[in-house]
This record gives C-alpha cells, structure tokens and sequence, in this order.
C-alpha cells in the first residue's frame, strides 16, 4: 500500500470516503420496509391466534370425546359431530378417487402430450385458470342443477356433495400437477426417449414418479381447503341434523362446516359452544393434512 | 483445457474415493503435482492408443459404413438450420463433429436417432441411411431406431432413482428378459463405474459426482446393447478428470460400438476422434438471410487438424475464429 501511495500524486486525487448523506435516509428507508413486511407476517398470524384462541377459550368446555363419538341432539350437552366427521371423510374419499385420477390425467395431457401452440389446448388453459377462481357457491349451484336434480336426480346425498367438490377442486388439482410435471427437467423425458421407451413408457415411468411428491402436496392443500367449504353443501342440501354415519354412496349426510353453521345459527347459547368445539376439530383436521402436505414437499423434494 | 479448473478437479477426486485409491494417489494431503503428473501420464496414453487405433483406421480403409447421410438438410419450422450434410460414417470409429456454435453439429447428431422428431416443428430432407435402410423411410418406428442408436446427452441426466434402477429402465422397456443383475453389473462395468458404486446400488443416482452421472448415463446407454452411441458434447459439464476418464472410455467402447461426438473442445476431437466433420456457419441463401450450418470438410482427424483442405477448417483449427 505505501509504494501505491508514494507513487500517486495525493493532492491530485479526491480522499475516499466510505460515508454517505444519504446513508441515514437509506437505513430509516431499509428499517421502515423491513417493518413493513414483518408487520405483513404478525397481522396474519394474530388472525390465526385469535381464531384458534378464540375457539378453545369458547369450546374448551364441550371439547372431548363424548363430542366427537356423540350424534347430534336437541340438547347441546349431549350433541356431539360424529354424523358430521363421518360425512366430511366420506366426500374427502370421494374426492380423492375422482378429483385426483382426472386431474393429473389431465395435467399430464396439458403438459406432456397436447401441442401447446394449438389454439383448442391454449382455450383448454385459460378455461382452467378461470376454474379455479370461480366462486364455491357456483359449483353448489352447477351441483345442484345437473346432480341433485337434473338430468342425474341423485338428490341431496354424499355422492352429489362429493361429486361437487370433485369439481371444486378439480382446476387446483390440474394446475398444481401441471406445476408438479413441468418442474421435471425434460432431460428426464429425454433420456427416457433416447433408450428406446416410447413416450407413454417415459411419463408414466419417469416423468410421473418424479412429479409424485409435487402432486400429492398440491391435491392435499386442494382437498383441505375443500373440507371446509359450506357454501355448496348448504346450496345442495345437506342435512343439518343427521343421527346416523352415511353407509353409503346414497346416503343423506352432514359435513363439519354445516354441523357449524347449523349450532352457530341457533339461539341456544350451549350450541355456541359446541359450534366452537366443532371449529377446533376442523381447524386440526386441516392443519394435519398441511402438515402431511409441508412434510411430504420437504421429504421428496427434489433439486435437479 | 485450461489450468484454472485443477483446484476444481481435488474435489471432484475426493468424491470418487476409490477411484483415487485406484490411482495411487495417498489420502494425506493429495499433490496437486503428482496428481497433475498422473493426469498427464493418462492423457500421453490415450494419445497413444488413439494413435494405434488410427493406424488401423487409415489400413481398413472398406470398414463398414454404419451411417450414410445423403444431402441431409434440416428444418425449423420452414427454415433451414443446417444444410446439404453428406457423410458416411463407419463402424467401430469415433468421429467427432466440431465447429463453432449455431453450426447445426448437434442438430445434425439428433437426426441419426430421430430424436428431431420431438422438436415440434422440425424436418429433416435428404436421406439418412442406416446400414442401407432410410431412417426416415415410412415404415420405420423411432423406439426401434432409439434403442438401437443410444444418445448420451450435454448435461448428465440421470433418473432420479436408485443406480440400479437407471441402468435396468432401458432393457425393462426394452422387454428384457434375461438375469438383470448380471446385466446392470456388465454395464456398469464396462462403462468403468462398477467399483465406485458396487457397495450401493440401491443409492440414489442424483448423489453422484458429475463425472460419475455421466459415466451412469453411459452405462445405462450400454445397458440396452446398442449398435451406435451418440454423444452431444459428453464433457462440456464435466472437469478434466473427470473429461478424461470420459475419453478413455470411449477409446475402450469404440472397439464394439460406433460412436459419434459432438463437441465444441477441438483438442478432444484432436485426442479421441477417429474421423472430424467440421461444420461452420454460411450465410443463408434464402430471401429471409438465415445463418445456415453447413460441413465444410470431413476427412481423417489428423489430417483436419494438420493438413486441411479448406481455409475455414484451418482457420478454427489454429484458432483464429470460433
């Protein structure tokens, strides 16, 4: 460093400074997003808090196990929502069976084998898209007219509840897969190809298992997010007091949400309390199935 | 190659534990000078079998020609990419495709199994003959032609699955119905991977070095018996190690397949090839003005590197562009 000095002339070049006016401006401006952002994050969790805390202070009275293996009652002491965690796992499985083999079947149409620049694919897109930001009580009403009445006529039981979720779900289930495939490297398919599989072989082989963890997170947040919806039950007709588990595909059925909506709605204060009882164990529902979702990206997750 | 990447290079030998132990070089502290000294002798005696095998090459001057190309051009969507290409390629010989970027060398390559097809909107004019039967003829099926003519790829592309289960996928689809053990272990083996990953071969591919996926990739290529194995630029992802236990196994794979390379690096079509087609890039001659790939010279590699005919060819050769 001295012979660098020596050799310059120092009264022809400017001192450094490593200080700045503008210095204190771009901390306050630096502190004041970062403030803004964490703020972002602690208004979302104080509504999470508040819900849950809310709930257990309101329902930890009914909240045990006479309310989850009780049948609903005239009387909130002894009502409890086993009707309705039966009815919610019976539409989750009707869900799962139909929703989930369309969808990735037709994820894997959009991303591996339809001509992309086709103007009929491209319409097939943005008719997606759309879906999935449609409103539930559409779907209800979609329910409604072409399964519970209609052309089917199958009435207000756990198959039309099923089948209308299905639809629900559906687009987030497409669009989550066609995520999950296209985050497959297309060197996978590639060198699938180039060893003499056919393209079937190479997707259903390769690319699918690849894509498998992608999928199964995104059609579980789909599903969780499909337990709760109230709207299209309640617009399908869905008992509010239902003494028995359905025992079939025919059966009438109640849900979780409308189990809620039904005790909430009541004048009777005790039913408030089960409401918030019900909540809770929804909430938990949901969270595990996050959970499994957060837990299955975070154990097959792949870097490529 | 250049001098910078050696300090990559000790990390890339640690990896491959037992391959350093194969080579001698001691655990303590390795010598980057020894381990340079090792590197160079290998390379002198690739050279020298590369030498040897040339001999041969320029004697047997009627070997078999696997692959005739007859004034083959190729299009994207209307527009050529590469135009008027005729070679005849042979067997049991490395010929390797050099020139600069945009010259068509690889698009060129994906003619010879088809995988052009894939690209939407390519078409390929001219003939292709593979031992006398046009590969684009109508009756021709490309699984059939890609199991025959395997393709080892720029970036190593292993599944994401056990090591195992990348070699075997190639036969299983294949129909294979004889012991899979022994022919994972013989493709393994012959792609000189086998005493690296025998202790596990149910460890997921993606763990392996770089070097070691494209060696997986090779064996999984061998794995379904091919006649020809199309390379597209093998090394370009790879350190020099690794680069050069690459081009030692094409030297010892040469002896029952044919192998075709691309590759941007002209000292390792110097070092491995048997037979350089050099490709630049004209000026198109349609109304639209499109650079258009075109072969310039295709001849014996030594005499592309020391003698060539063309003064283009001499001018990437020595260096001037490219």
């Amino acid at each position: 460093m001295s012979t660098l000095a020596t050799q310059k002339d120092v009264s022809t070049t400017p001192p450094i400074s490593l200080t700045s006016r503008r210095g204190r401006w771009h901390r306050t401006r630096d502190g004041a997003f970062r403030g803004a952002v964490t703020g972002s994050v602690l208004v979302g969790l104080a509504v999470l808090v508040a819900l849950i805390a809310q709930s257990l202070v309101e329902g930890w009275p009914k909240l045990n196990w006479n309310l989850i293996t009780s049948f609903p009652s005239s009387f909130p002491e002894k009502a409890g929502i086993q009707s309705a965690i039966f009815g919610t796992f019976w539409m989750v499985g009707i869900v799962l069976v139909v929703a989930i083999p369309i969808g990735v079947g037709a994820a894997i149409y959009m991303e591996q084998f339809a001509d992309t620049e086709a103007w009929f694919n491209r319409f097939i897109d943005v008719i997606i898209q759309n879906l999935a930001a449609v409103p539930s009580i559409v779907y209800g009403i979609l329910g409604l007219a072409f399964l519970a009445r209609g052309f089917l006529n199958l009435g207000p039981v756990v198959l039309t509840a099923g089948l209308t979720l299905s639809f629900l779900v559906l687009p987030v289930v497409i669009i989550a897969s066609r995520e999950a495939l296209r985050a497959v490297p297309s060197s996978i398919l590639d060198g699938a190809l180039a060893l003499g599989a056919t393209r079937w072989q190479g997707v259903s082989r390769q690319v699918l298992p690849a894509a498998i963890p992608g999928i199964a997170t995104g059609s579980i947040l789909a599903v969780s997010r499909a337990i709760g919806e109230a709207a299209p039950l309640l617009l399908l007709g869905a008992l509010q007091f239902i003494t028995f588990n359905p025992t079939g595909l025919n059966s009438s059925f109640t849900a979780l949400p409308i189990q809620i909506f039904n005790w909430v709605s009541r004048p009777n204060v005790g039913f408030h309390v089960a409401a918030a009882a019900a909540i809770i164990v929804l909430l938990c529902i949901t969270l595990l199935m996050n959970a499994v979702a957060i837990w299955l990206r975070n154990r097959f997750q792949q870097t490529w | 190659m250049t001098e910078r990447p050696i300090s990559e290079n000790r990390g890339a030998v640690v990896i491959d534990e037992p391959e350093r132990k194969r080579e001698g070089v001691s655990d303590a502290g390795v010598a980057p000078q020894a381990e340079a000294d090792a590197v160079l002798q290998e390379s002198a005696k690739l050279a020298e079998v590369t030498r040897e095998r040339r001999r041969q090459v320029k004697e047997g001057a009627g070997a078999e020609t696997v692959f005739e190309l007859k004034d083959v051009s190729v299009t994207y969507g209307g527009s050529y990419a590469v135009q008027g290409v005729s070679m005849s390629i042979r067997k049991n010989e490395i010929t390797a495709l050099i020139g600069p970027s945009g010259c068509g060398k690889t698009t060129v390559l994906r003619c010879l199994n088809r995988t052009n097809d894939l690209i939407q909107g390519a078409k390929v004019h001219g003939q292709v003959l593979y031992h006398d039967i046009d590969l684009y003829g109508p009756k021709v099926e490309p699984v059939e032609v890609r199991r025959r003519i395997g393709m080892v790829f720029q970036k190593p592309n292993p599944f994401p699955k056990s090591i195992y289960d990348n070699v075997a996928f190639g036969p299983r689809v294949g129909g294979f119905k004889g012991n899979m053990d022994e022919l994972v272990e013989r493709s393994l083996r012959r792609a000189a991977l086998w005493d690296e990953v025998k202790r596990d071969l149910k460890a997921s591919a993606m763990a392996l070095s770089g070097g070691q996926q494209q060696r997986l990739c090779i064996a999984r290529c061998i794995a379904v018996e091919p006649d020809v194995i199309l390379m597209d630029e093998p090394c370009s992802a790879l350190d020099p190690v690794s680069t050069l236990r690459i081009e030692e196994l094409m030297d010892e794979l040469v002896s029952e397949y044919t192998i075709i390379i691309v590759t941007h690096n002209m000292q390792q079509a110097a070092r491995v090839s048997d037979r350089t087609g050099f490709f630049t890039v004209a000026e198109g001659q349609d109304e639209k003005d499109h650079r258009i790939g075109i072969l310039v010279e295709y001849d014996l590699t030594p005499t592309v590197f020391t003698n060539p005919s063309d003064p283009r060819t001499e001018a990437y050769v020595t260096g001037r562009f490219g």
